[in-house]
């Protein structure tokens, strides 16, 4: 971001949720870069931008949806040759698509493909689909097919990728076909014109032209844009298509892989990029892959990559991941003749979200909880959360103090006003006291994917154990009680390498040695553990090569060497990225698809935005190139070929089958190929732009105690939430702490003085907020930073509330969760907890 | 409020078990003594400690120090090229996650029905989780779906939570629950 010429900042707070991130896109500033802020709210991220433009919660699709019509109708954009350039080579705007597609301007906001939902399983009857699309019409119009023979099974695999070979994917360089996608995507936004978007957003027109005009004049050859969003993009029932509307706006202004582009994803946690990496996830395993699933062609091994590998593309070589996978999991247990043990391996049988196993826990169907540093008895529609938690037979929580999870028994507010009686509650409950920080030794993965490991400075008192101690006993107990049997369901757990004790006894007894573990994730050869990987390119599909996640593949490439330990910073004055400081995934590449800071011809696009280059034998530059070191720019693809030889030196995209970015995704969402501008699930606006309201397969979870606000004066009013710097997330690790609750100790909600003029309502007057899943108090914060919309013709009033609060702590305060809802984006589940509506009153 | 320079330290080093409040805001007003001690002690005799802001996941470089096994201090590391020594509030107060009278030390049990704590020995409470663990995943364990799908899986333990920990850990607690079975792992990165 320091090399940006202009950042816009949307669906994120950066300044105050960011902070310390925040001070690059301001050294940016200092040197001359625009800064741009997208928000509902007048934040203190505004008060440094050059513009702000307000835009109501939720629409922000149709907002970038306008800066894509704007840009590829904009004189500049047709003008400069480096734009087209961009397009034609790097991204999917030539490619043809078939002519079954239909595009939501065509069916008034549905995608083709759109049918009732009626997958799943009767043993999992939580997914909460409404509706499913067929994807099939959205593929690429394709000449023939050119697969092989199935050949012989595996390993080596290379017969079975080779057979997933498809027709070559048809394209017009000319970006004329009615069917090109550059077509297809100038058709959809025809109608997002700044008057419509003015419209559904309630931005002014004049706003909606400057930051058009801001982003234009600062990308291209010299010069490079960057996003940055936060959650305010992704707890939304459209959230993954927000992203890609991003996406598509920055290939088309030729902003990815170079320095000072791309979007920057701010997450939230210290290693929530890691727990995605390392997937304490339901629906991945370790580097991307998908969990096995009863509900796709999963039964073996071959059907598995079948179904997910590709023939074109670095996803070519998942045989290699997955087998090593395999091996890391069961060890010498894992042999070719049954699969690596791949029917050990659990499979899915439908949605097992933070969500939907909500569900499924108040309707009893869950005996047992590990809560392990999060605090759901504050969490999403929290009466139903906790409705849950009294269903367990036990719960074990292990946190820094008691949270509200670990008390929900005792005074919980439903215990409290007398509604339910601890005594009737029959979960057994077990709180362990966690060793923090600077006790432990272990790494993070920040949100720029770099790891950086911390050491352990001190004992943690007492009882207080490191999570790791926690997991590793509870295996090792487990692993004693297996040990012997010979039931079939239990060979994966008897199987299972655990092999963690240290190699010198730890201070703390009993703690696991977390090298040993870091040593596994990165990988080693099989027959000879000492040797460790330096490389995913040295990863095999027979199992001599043991490896739990490909993408962290090098990180601890020997004994001793464990690169997430580097603290060597470049030293001042020079231009590069850090390199020997921590190390980032995949293979420490700083700037993904890198291949794309160069021309076709391998050239820089400019000297001011030089960052990675072919240099007439090898591609090198400041960043570790992202691309096959030595493959010329000028190599032809091979039209037969698989992985990476399918593609030509000058497709930067590698991952991709098709090695260029997608405008237009031929497949991989369930909510359809393009971003099309949706109301979020609850709205007290009817859409402005087509007469399908919400997302037609958004989820949903139909109870009682989940009603949704139908478009009423009931609820007539935008409610946004959002964190604070003081506070962390729903208050675990910040309501204990005296500091930080000081400087902020009570909850509140922000509104406009025309809202608090209506409703009779005082700065610091306690106030009333109800939707229909709750009801709840907090004290009146009549501010300008937040306005009233004109939209569609009228005035939409908007509220926020930051939703640190619960009832433990030092200091305490309703729980916002009380209100929200438990509906979700069809791809991710995850919820809207960023704009749904509610009403106001004096308390 | 005045607090001495004794009561200062005897809550920060947790030996204090009193929670309360008034006394912890109290001590957030007037740290002055202790911060000039902490700074006297860093430059004197403390060890410095690498380490990383555990907040967000901006991934703030800082130093421990300690004097003698105990934590002192704990500040940005100048060397990061992210943070370059500054840290935000959080990162700023991450000395009073461990150095906190509010902090538990002690394993707790609830049993089923009761309205009240137990104190429980470490060892026996992780041997109980085994054992409840082992008798949940057994009883509800599916080999395969009616059609014959084999999915040796079970839906009825819920393991959550892992973003703000170690990557190591998020790796130990999804290989141990995928090596028993139980599918539904999640974290924050959810929701
Ligand atoms: S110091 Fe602040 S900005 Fe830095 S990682 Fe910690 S919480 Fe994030």
């Amino acid at each position: 971001m320091e090399f940006s010429d202009c950042v816009v900042i949307e669906g994120s707070n950066m300044a105050e949720c960011h902070p310390v991130a925040f001070r690059w896109p301001m050294k940016a500033k200092a040197a001359g870069a625009k800064l741009v802020h997208v928000d509902p709210r007048f934040t203190r991220t505004s008060a440094m931008a050059d513009v702000h433009a307000p835009i109501r919660a939720g629409s922000d699709i149709a907002f970038l949806g306008g800066l894509i019509h704007y840009v590829i109708n904009s004189e500049r954009w047709n003008g400069d040759p480096f734009f087209r350039e961009y397009v034609v080579n790097y991204t999917n705007a030539a490619t043809i698509v078939g002519e079954e597609f239909q595009d939501t301007e065509e069916l008034d906001g549905v995608f083709s493909g759109l049918m009732r939902y009626t997958g799943g399983v009767e043993e999992w009857p939580f997914d909460g689909f409404l509706g499913r699309y067929d994807p099939s019409s959205w593929d690429y119009a394709r000449g023939p097919d050119r697969a092989a023979a199935p050949g012989r099974r595996g390993p080596p695999f290379d017969d079975l990728i080779r057979s997933l070979k498809r027709g070559q994917p048809l394209r017009d360089e000319t970006l004329q076909h009615p069917r090109c996608i550059f077509q297809i995507v100038k058709r959809h936004f025809s109608r997002y014109t700044p008057e419509m978007v003015s419209n559904v957003t309630g931005c002014p027109v004049d706003r909606i032209v400057e930051v058009a005009e801001t982003i234009l004049a600062n990308s291209g050859r010299e010069r490079t844009t960057a996003w940055a969003y936060a959650v305010g993009w992704t707890q939304h029932t459209y959230g993954p298509q927000m992203i890609g509307c991003c996406a598509l706006l920055q290939l088309l202004l030729g902003n990815f892989g170079r320095p000072g582009g791309g979007i920057m994803a701010l997450r939230g946690h210290a290693s929530i990029q890691g727990s995605t990496d390392i997937p304490t996830l339901y629906h991945s395993i370790h580097g991307y892959m998908p969990a096995p699933s009863a509900l796709k062609e999963h039964a073996t091994l071959s059907d598995y990559l079948r179904s997910e590998a590709s023939a074109e593309g670095y996803w070519a070589n998942m045989p290699k991941f997955l087998v090593s996978y395999l091996k890391s999991m069961y060890g010498d247990a894992a042999t070719p003749e049954n699969d690596f043990g791949y029917d050990w391996h659990p499979k899915i049988i439908g949605d097992h979200s933070h969500l939907p196993m909500f569900v499924a826990m108040a309707e009893g169907r869950v005996k047992g909880m590990l809560c392990i540093g999060q605090n759901p008895g504050t969490s999403l529609n929290a009466s139903v959360e906790r409705k849950g938690l009294r269903q367990l037979d036990w719960l074990v929580v292990k946190d820094n103090f008691l949270i509200e999870t670990a008390t929900f028994w005792h005074n919980a507010p439903e215990v409290e006003n007398g509604s339910v009686r601890t005594e009737d509650i029959q979960t057994e409950v077990f709180f362990f006291p966690s060793a923090q920080v600077a006790e432990i030794d272990g790494s993070f993965t920040n949100t720029q994917r770099m790891l950086q490991w911390h050491y352990k400075a001190a004992d943690p008192p007492g009882d207080c154990r490191s999570d790791p101690w926690f997991t590793h006993q509870l295996a090792l107990r487990l692993k004693a009680m297996y040990a012997d049997s010979e039931l079939p369901r239990d060979q994966g757990i008897r199987n299972l390498v655990w092999d963690y004790d240290p190699d010198e006894p730890h201070e703390i007894p009993g703690e696991p040695d977390p090298e040993k573990v870091l040593k596994e994730v990165g990988g080693y050869y099989t027959d000879d553990p000492d040797r460790h990987l330096g490389g995913f390119g040295e990863l095999r599909d027979d199992g001599s090569t043991t490896c739990a996640s490909w993408i962290y593949c090098g990180v601890f490439p020997e004994p001793g060497r464990n690169l997430s330990k580097n603290k060597e910073p470049d030293p001042p004055g020079t231009i590069g990225a850090h390199l020997n400081w921590g190390w980032a995934w995949p293979a420490n590449r700083r700037v993904l698809y890198n291949r794309a800071s160069a021309d076709p011809r391998g050239e820089p696009w400019s000297e001011r935005k030089r960052w990675v280059w072919w240099d007439g034998s090898r591609w090198t530059g400041y960043d570790t190139p992202d691309f096959a070191l030595q493959k010329p720019p000028t190599a032809p693809a091979d039209p037969n070929g698989i992985g990476l030889d399918a593609h030509s030196g000058a497709q930067p995209f590698i991952m991709k089958p098709d090695g260029v970015g997608w405008l237009y995704n031929p497949a991989g969402l369930e909510d359809g190929p393009l971003p099309t501008h949706y109301e979020p699930a609850e709205s007290p606006v009817a859409n402005p732009l087509y007469s399908q309201q919400n997302s037609p397969v958004l989820k949903y979870w139909r109870r009682d105690d989940n009603r949704l606000a139908e478009m009423s004066e009931e609820y007539p009013i935008i409610i946004t939430t959002y964190r604070l710097t003081e506070h962390y997330l729903a208050g675990a690790m910040s309501r204990w702490n005296p500091w930080l609750s000081e400087l902020m100790p009570e909850l509140f909600i922000e509104m406009s003085p025309e809202l608090a003029a209506e409703k009779d309502i005082g700065n610091t007057d306690w106030v009333r907020i109800s939707t229909p899943r709750g009801s709840i108090r907090a004290k009146a914060l009549v501010t300008r930073r937040m306005r009233a919309f004109q939209i569609d013709g009228r005035i939409v009033h908007h509220v926020g509330m930051p939703w640190h609060w619960g009832w433990e702590g030092v200091v305490t305060g309703d729980v916002v969760n009380e209100m929200t809802a438990l509906v979700g984006d069809p791809n991710v589940s995850i919820h809207e907890g960023k704009a749904f509506v509610c009403n106001v009153e004096k308390a | 409020m005045v607090v001495s320079r004794r009561d200062f330290l005897r809550s920060s080093l947790g030996l204090g078990t009193g929670t309360a409040l008034g006394s912890l805001v109290g001590l957030g007003t007037d740290l002055t003594p202790a911060m000039a001690r902490a700074q006297e002690l860093r430059i004197r005799n403390a060890q410095a400690t690498p380490s990383v802001c555990p907040y967000c996941s901006v991934g703030c470089a800082t130093l421990v120090h300690t004097v003698d096994g105990e934590i002192v201090n704990i500040e940005g590391d100048p060397r990061s090229p992210h943070n370059e020594g500054t840290l935000c509030p959080k990162g700023a107060a991450i000395y009073q996650l461990h150095q906190n009278p509010n902090r538990m030390t002690q394993v707790l049990h609830r049993a089923p029905g009761a309205t009240e704590w137990e104190v429980w020995d470490l060892e026996r409470a992780m041997d109980r989780v085994a054992e409840l663990v082992k008798e949940t995943r057994d009883e509800t364990f599916l080999e395969q779906l009616p059609d014959g799908t084999r999915v040796n899986q079970t839906t009825a333990i819920f393991a959550l939570g892992g973003a703000t920990l170690d990557n190591e850990w998020n790796h130990m607690q999804q290989k141990l629950m995928r090596g028993l079975g139980v599918v539904p792992i999640e974290n924050q990165a959810r929701i």
